[in-house]
């Protein structure tokens, strides 16, 4: 029988000698959120690689510059859609910050426990979808199951499961629920139950050691000078966090650990971020024991927050505050302030500035994810392709806010 | 708080820092776009400043002003937990000649951000080593964060790339089973 390939010259056969360009993404499975990765090969190493972002830029700053301060609520919700309570918590106090407002201590309280919620449901996602992409399914159920009792909490208190637009200037739209505490109670045995489970499930397995241990390395210095902020700069061992370096509402109350890593590997930002949910666990704990369980939500002023609806349809002077509130907005006085907070991948900064008007006149978001994703390229220069998979996973990047 | 920040910055550069002031608590220096790159390398390696993070960069436009720009940079140190925002007016009032020096050299995070201003605010900056657009698209007329940018308005449509940065593996038979030929003709460049 004659050999199959024999009309063939030997020359046609050979492999090209130049590196090789590979495009990956912007829709590609590994590639959650929409980014292009265009990396130089040589072999299955990676020479160069150039991470594309904007995908998703939906010109977050230029519509907020359009409505009133209230009005940019929902938009913040769509910048990080997997931590969005996170999101309005940070605005918000952005603003309460260049209005020189403070909330009443129930809200600051009810705030911190929705916030820690919202960053639970973070971290659950990105730890879920890193070991999807490694081929374990199952912890991606696990932790789904978790999220869902987040989602559910969510949906009682504030209508809906994922954009909630709840965080008010002054306040929350809403005060508790009566079942709250007991509700919220009632699930974090069961999270911290789950994530005890799926750890079981990852983290004697040799396949996903193997490939998270040792790599995606990067040094704290070079971190730091990359503007990383959150798990994944605590994973190379410097322990900065909002939350204890300059604390906000009241976190200055609550007694919590900030865990850090050593080696600032793949390894590194997944315990990290399995035991922030452990400390958010906590921190949630004490917060229910200190919450008043009666007292005002938002801020006693009528400039900044709107009348009870029944003051609206029954006196003048609720309607005008009312007509006030929604047709000129608040007024926020003309400056500038820069509002920070620990959102779920780090630094969440807000730079707003007003011209006095009741329009931003510009709104600056500093989204974490965007300093953190500029690591990426370096990160994998010399790499195999398939490590590329769980250091892009580690890293959480979340479209809608590395974008905005 | 880092007041004690503001009076080592006006000892040091004296005529360089236009105004000081703090507001909300945020300690805010003005300096001349000239010592943009000076002033920046002495906040870093300065002991008593030591702003080993830069957190943010971005660009605010006043039309009405001159110069126009306003670039706002926001510094950091981890050491000394102070905070600094450091600020260059740049530009003139038609947006023309909006310059400043990169300050990529002395932190690699504000690559990707003095893009994002060039892109959206079209503000250069001098020295930078990969100055392209990042979140918009390389055909993109204008600049959208300015203030005279009319949010409705309608880019126009970009033309079908015809082999225009296609690369080398993928030509016009792309995502086609026979794709791959390409390799046995070597024809790749």
């Amino acid at each position: 029988m004659e050999p199959i390939d024999q009309e063939l010259d030997e020359g046609e056969l050979e492999l090209p000698s130049q590196p090789m360009m590979l495009n990956v993404g912007p829709s590609h499975p590994a590639m959650h959120g929409t980014i292009r990765i265009v990396m130089e090969l040589s072999g299955e190493s990676i020479l160069k690689a150039d991470v594309q972002i904007g995908y998703l830029h939906r010109g977050f700053e230029k519509m907020c510059e359009r409505g009133n301060w209230t009005q940019v609520f929902p938009y913040v919700d769509r910048c990080n859609y997997a931590s969005p309570m996170l999101n309005n918590v940070a605005f918000a106090l952005a603003v309460e910050k260049l209005l020189d407002v403070t909330v009443p201590e129930r809200c600051q309280y009810y705030r911190v426990i929705l916030g820690e919620l919202a960053r639970i449901s973070d971290h659950l996602t990105c730890t879920g979808a890193m070991s999807m992409e490694l081929g374990a399914f199952t912890p991606l159920l696990w932790f789904m199951k978790g999220r869902e009792m987040i989602y559910d909490i969510m949906e009682e208190e504030t209508g809906a499961r994922l954009t909630h637009s709840f965080g008010r200037v002054g306040g929350m739209a809403q005060p508790p629920t009566e079942n709250f505490k007991p509700m919220v109670n009632a699930i974090l045995p069961r999270i911290a139950a789950i994530i005890g489970e799926a750890e079981a499930l990852l983290l004697q397995n040799r396949i996903f050691m193997d490939r998270l241990q040792g790599v995606g390395k990067i040094s704290p210095e070079d971190a730091v000078a990359l503007g990383w902020t959150g798990p994944c700069l605590r994973s190379t061992g410097v322990a900065y966090d909002v939350r204890k370096a300059h604390p906000y509402l009241v976190y200055d109350r609550f007694s919590f650990d900030v865990p850090v890593g050593e080696e600032g590997d793949n390894w590194d930002r997944f315990m990290v971020r399995l035991e922030e949910m452990r400390q958010s666990i906590r921190i949630i704990e004490q917060a229910l024991e200190q919450m008043p369980d009666s007292g005002p939500i938002n801020v006693d002023d009528p400039r900044i927050v709107l009348p009870d609806k029944n003051d609206v349809y029954t006196t003048i002077e609720g309607t005008i505050q009312h007509f006030k509130i929604v047709m000129e907005g608040i007024k926020v006085p003309a400056g500038e302030a820069y509002g920070y907070t620990e959102g779920g991948n780090g630094e969440l900064g807000f730079y707003l500035v007003s011209d006095g008007s009741g329009t931003p006149y510009r709104v600056r978001i500093r989204p974490p994810c965007f300093a953190i994703m500029q690591g990426l390229g370096p990160l994998i220069t010399g790499v195999m392709i398939p490590d590329v998979v769980p250091t892009f996973g580690s890293l959480n990047m979340i479209g809608g806010e590395c974008d905005h | 708080m880092s007041q004690k920040l503001l009076d080592v910055l006006n000892e040091s550069f004296g005529p360089a820092v236009l105004e000081t002031h703090s507001e909300h608590g945020d300690e805010t220096a003005v300096v001349h776009p000239d010592s943009w790159f000076k002033i920046a390398q002495f906040l870093r390696d300065d002991p008593r400043c030591d702003m080993q993070m830069m957190v943010d960069l971005c660009g605010v436009d006043f039309p009405n002003r001159e110069p126009r720009f306003e670039v706002v940079m926001h510094l950091h140190s981890l050491r000394l937990g102070h905070r600094l925002r450091l600020k260059a007016r740049v530009g003139s009032s038609d947006g023309e000649g909006a310059e400043l020096d990169s300050v990529v050299r002395i932190w690699t995070g504000a690559d990707w951000f003095e893009r994002e201003t060039y892109d959206l605010m079209g503000v250069m900056f001098k020295g930078h080593p990969d100055l392209r657009r990042i979140l918009l698209y390389p055909e993109f007329v204008g600049h959208p964060l300015r203030k005279d940018y009319p949010a409705d308005r309608i880019q126009p449509l970009v033309p079908f790339r015809e082999g225009y940065e296609k690369l080398p593996p993928f030509d016009n038979t792309e995502g086609m089973s026979f794709g791959r030929q390409v390799f046995r003709s070597g024809k790749v460049d």
